[in-house]
């Protein structure tokens, strides 16, 4: 009787390739990367047919989320300090020297003046988990917005800068609460902003989608 | 095999007594290494932003009460375009506002664009006027179709008491064809 003799294959695979290509996919993604900033709030952008890209230094960002809460951020450190120092004394706002270097740390500001120093007091961990109501802005007078906004462009002015000024809004924003944004900013007599979307292509047929076709074949 | 045969094929070739040095196998386990790797291109999936944000411009006229400080628009140039709720679009020619009609989005092209081609190219002006029902997408939406149809005056400005009546009375009206 002829035993038959099932032929053991060896379950060893040659991992060589694979490790190739995982590489070489994980070199891509980590130069290609640009790491998510740190928000408050989650904000999806409209978008636009725009082509300009989003400068990324002096950059004064208003930050509105779909409930229409406003945010504060300014990414020039130096900037910040004056700022924070500033309003603490025009406003009385009674911040401690640690509550200051705080807000050097804080990624952005959603809260009233009143509201400040409790915030200012957290870590910046629980900062993040703080439910920030937003900073009031208001159609006549800009809110306590114009005066973070005054401030800043003092500050920018006084060091011979300009802030690029950016808007960046939620979908389902309501328009008065960026009206109320335009407003503080207009307060300062500043009218040219950019405002933060997402790339989309100019439709098919479309007299920019023409112009732009003339462009590249020239 | 493909296996370098590694076996003593028998018989002292340095002799008796000499222990020959074992060979070890060359292969290396890799699948950890794998695993690693995968690992990394996950975490860098997720926390990549690929899609660049692109700005746009904005330019917004100064608020000023002087009349003599105001650009004039000639009426028949005026093309006025109001957003409300629910996505809805209203629009009136002429500075006037009882003429208003309904459309969508997807319709405004083609009237600006019939606006644009019956009208000489200096006197032309759009007037975007977003109600306090319209959404921030609806105002980027009207002002990159500005963009679009290569519209360079238009002005964003504050929607009427009255505008704002007429428009809720058609609000209900199914929209035009």
């Amino acid at each position: 009787m002829p035993r038959f003799k099932a032929s053991r294959k060896s379950t060893w695979v040659d991992m060589t390739a694979f490790v190739d290509v995982a590489f070489l996919i994980l070199a891509f993604f980590m130069l290609a990367t640009k790491f998510k900033p740190d928000e408050p709030v989650e904000i999806n952008t409209p978008s636009s047919v725009s082509t300009q890209t989003v400068p990324e230094v002096d950059v004064l960002l208003v930050s509105i989320d779909k409930d229409g809460r406003v945010f504060f951020s300014i990414d020039n450190p130096e900037y910040r300090r004056a700022i924070i120092e500033n309003l603490n004394s025009t406003r009385n706002l009674g911040l401690n020297e640690s509550q200051i270097r705080n807000f050097l740390n804080a990624p952005s500001i959603g809260v009233p003046f009143s509201g400040l120093q409790s915030l200012l007091s957290l870590s910046v961990d629980q900062m993040s988990k703080y439910h920030q109501p937003g900073i009031p802005v208001n159609d006549s007078t800009g809110g306590e917005l114009a005066f973070w906004v005054r401030d800043a462009i003092y500050m920018a002015a006084a060091k011979k800068q300009k802030l690029n000024l950016m808007i960046k809004g939620d979908n389902a924003t309501k328009y008065p609460a960026f009206r109320g944004v335009l407003k503080a900013f207009k307060m300062q007599d500043q009218n040219k902003f950019l405002i933060v979307t997402s790339a989309e292509e100019p439709p098919v047929g479309s007299p920019l989608y023409e112009k732009r076709l003339t462009e590249t074949r020239r | 095999m493909a296996d370098i045969d590694v076996s003593d094929g028998g018989g002292h070739k340095k002799g008796p007594g000499v222990k020959k040095s074992k060979k070890k196998n060359a292969r290396v386990d890799l699948t950890a290494m794998v695993d690693l790797g995968f690992l990394l291109i996950t975490f860098f999936i997720f926390t990549t932003t690929l899609q660049q944000p692109m700005a746009m411009q904005l330019l917004l006229p100064k608020d000023t009460d002087r009349p003599e400080e105001q650009n004039k628009t000639k009426e028949t140039g005026a093309f006025t375009i109001l957003l409300g709720a629910d996505d809805r679009v209203y629009y009136y020619e002429y500075m006037d506002p009882t003429a208003m009609q309904v459309t969508t989005f997807g319709k405004i092209r083609d009237l600006i664009i019939d606006k644009k081609r019956r009208t000489p190219k200096d006197d032309l002006v759009l007037i975007l006027k977003p109600s306090d029902d319209a959404t921030f997408k609806n105002t980027v939406d009207i002002v990159d179709e500005m963009t679009i149809n290569d519209i360079s005056r238009f002005a964003m400005v504050d929607i009427t008491p009255e505008e704002y009546e007429i428009m809720k009375s058609k609000a209900n009206l199914p929209v035009q064809e």
